[in-house]
């Protein structure tokens, strides 16, 4: 037990319950329904333009970026284009590989002391961190995806695409979505690991707790509602496109769980901006990553440097050359 | 990076979040309502309550495909007292005897909600097979 965690957990509990109760015993759906998630969609997209304009005004004098491999250089020394880019091309394709298969976790490395009498201290290849956020990041992707057939209308063909593939395992009815499954084991493992690996629950804090805790209890009152407690799906969905359509309704009969998972999505979006999740957006401007590694090859100025006034020895011996021919020493002009 | 890249990065982003705002533009967003047959109408009552009927029919199905394919066990008593022949679409007493149409009943909902049952795969109403 520990307080860094404990408390985030506490207040998705809350979360959860404040809606519950809200909804099933004062009636507030249209607070919980049609209020929070527009102040959510305004604080989300408001906060992360906001953040990135921020990031944007910057300056970034130097270059910066982190090399994994050989610099350019003579010749006949074979250059690692992509982790050690001096081209946009070789930038372009790091950023590629970082956004789309975190190279960079792949490379993760634990360090440990050998289980025998040597206790020898040892770096090792730590791959199940990369598996994890893999899995977390894609499945919550597809998730998120698949959740625009209720914001959609007419629902576009790459959607029912998507949904048949994640589909395919037609297991019971309504059928199992792999996505929602793979989402909350991954999203368990990653807490898993924050909670019982000593030296990773040592640097975690609240901030790391509470949208791990946030989106096990979206993923778990999703998987709930879709295949054990049911809820009217035709309601739900004229609910949503009266959201998005500006005609707000509430359906008849939809219960706690429902405006419970609504507002913790809720909670998600305005927290987003103004928290860790915000390397959505920072990815892009991570300035170890998308530079190239050109800092001698080409000449960069520092852009606030300033016209200085400068003083040429011309200038110098034009001033003083009196003076320096009556003391003897040598001048380039005489007169 | 250079201003105009994070900009235009942005402006994709705000659009891509945005885009249930503006993709619904000018279309109807009203749910269907399925069009019950004069039989329906005539019967009042289905096997379930209205609200549980549209949440959970799906699973009423898969049970009852297995009671009947597994076990033979056809007859369904309902909770307002009603005995129903499990079937989809054999007979009068079946899912598609009362709801004859399936375009209007079943799939207007399911087009709406974007489900794609595999019920007929092997299941064909009997309107389709006269055409």
């Amino acid at each position: 037990m520990n307080q860094k965690y404990m408390v985030p957990l506490a207040g998705v509990l809350l979360l959860f319950l404040l809606a519950y109760a809200g909804v099933e015993g004062a009636g507030m759906q249209w607070f919980f329904g049609i209020i929070v998630p527009y102040v959510a969609v305004i604080a989300f997209v408001g906060g992360f333009v906001r953040r990135v304009m921020g990031w944007a005004a910057s300056a970034v004098p130097f270059r910066i970026p982190t090399t994994c491999g050989q610099q350019k250089s003579l010749p006949w020394i074979k250059q690692n284009c992509i982790d050690n880019p001096d081209k946009a091309s070789g930038v372009f394709m790091r950023m590629v590989l970082e956004i789309f298969l975190f190279r960079s976790l792949f490379r993760n490395t634990k360090a440990a002391f050998n289980r025998n009498e040597k206790n020898k201290l040892t770096y090792s290849w730590e791959i199940f961190l990369w598996v994890g956020a893999l899995a977390f990041h894609y499945s919550f992707l597809v998730v998120i995806i698949r959740h625009l057939r209720f914001f959609l209308e007419p629902v576009p063909s790459c959607l029912k695409f998507l949904e048949f593939f994640d589909g395919i395992v037609q297991l019971g009815l309504p059928g199992l979505f792999i996505s929602g499954a793979v989402l909350l084991l991954a999203a368990l493992f990653l807490l898993a690991r924050r909670i019982f690996d000593a030296k990773v629950s040592y640097i975690s804090l609240a901030a790391d707790y509470f949208p791990l805790f946030l989106i096990i209890g979206i993923a778990a009152s999703g998987i709930a509602m879709r295949y054990f407690t049911k809820v009217d799906i035709i309601g739900i969905k004229s609910f949503t496109m009266g959201l998005v359509t500006f005609h707000p309704v509430i359906p008849d009969g939809v219960g706690g769980l429902f405006y419970a998972h609504i507002f913790m999505v809720s909670a998600l979006f305005a927290y987003f901006p103004v928290s860790k999740l915000m390397h959505m957006g920072g990815i892009f401007l991570s300035p170890t990553r998308n530079m190239a590694n050109n800092n001698r090859a080409k000449r960069h100025v520092n852009p606030w440097n300033y016209a200085v006034d400068i003083h040429t020895y011309e200038q110098y011996e034009d001033h003083f050359r009196e003076k320096m021919i009556d003391a003897g020493l040598p001048v380039d002009k005489k007169e | 990076m250079s201003k105009n890249a994070i900009m235009a990065g942005l402006v994709v982003f705000v659009a891509m979040a945005l885009l249930p705002f503006w993709y619904n533009i000018g279309g109807s967003s009203a749910a269907p309502e399925p069009e019950l047959s004069e039989k329906a109408k005539a019967a009042q009552k289905c096997v379930l309550d209205k609200y549980d009927m549209r949440a959970n029919h799906m699973s009423l199905l898969d049970e009852w495909r297995d009671s009947v394919v597994r076990d033979a066990d056809r007859l369904y008593e309902s909770t307002n007292g009603k005995t129903f022949q499990m079937s989809l679409s054999t007979g009068e007493e079946s899912c598609l005897g009362c709801h004859t149409d399936k375009e209007k009943f079943c799939d207007k909902c399911h087009t709406y909600a974007s489900v794609d049952p595999y019920c007929w795969e092997c299941h064909t109403t009997p309107k389709e097979i006269n055409q």
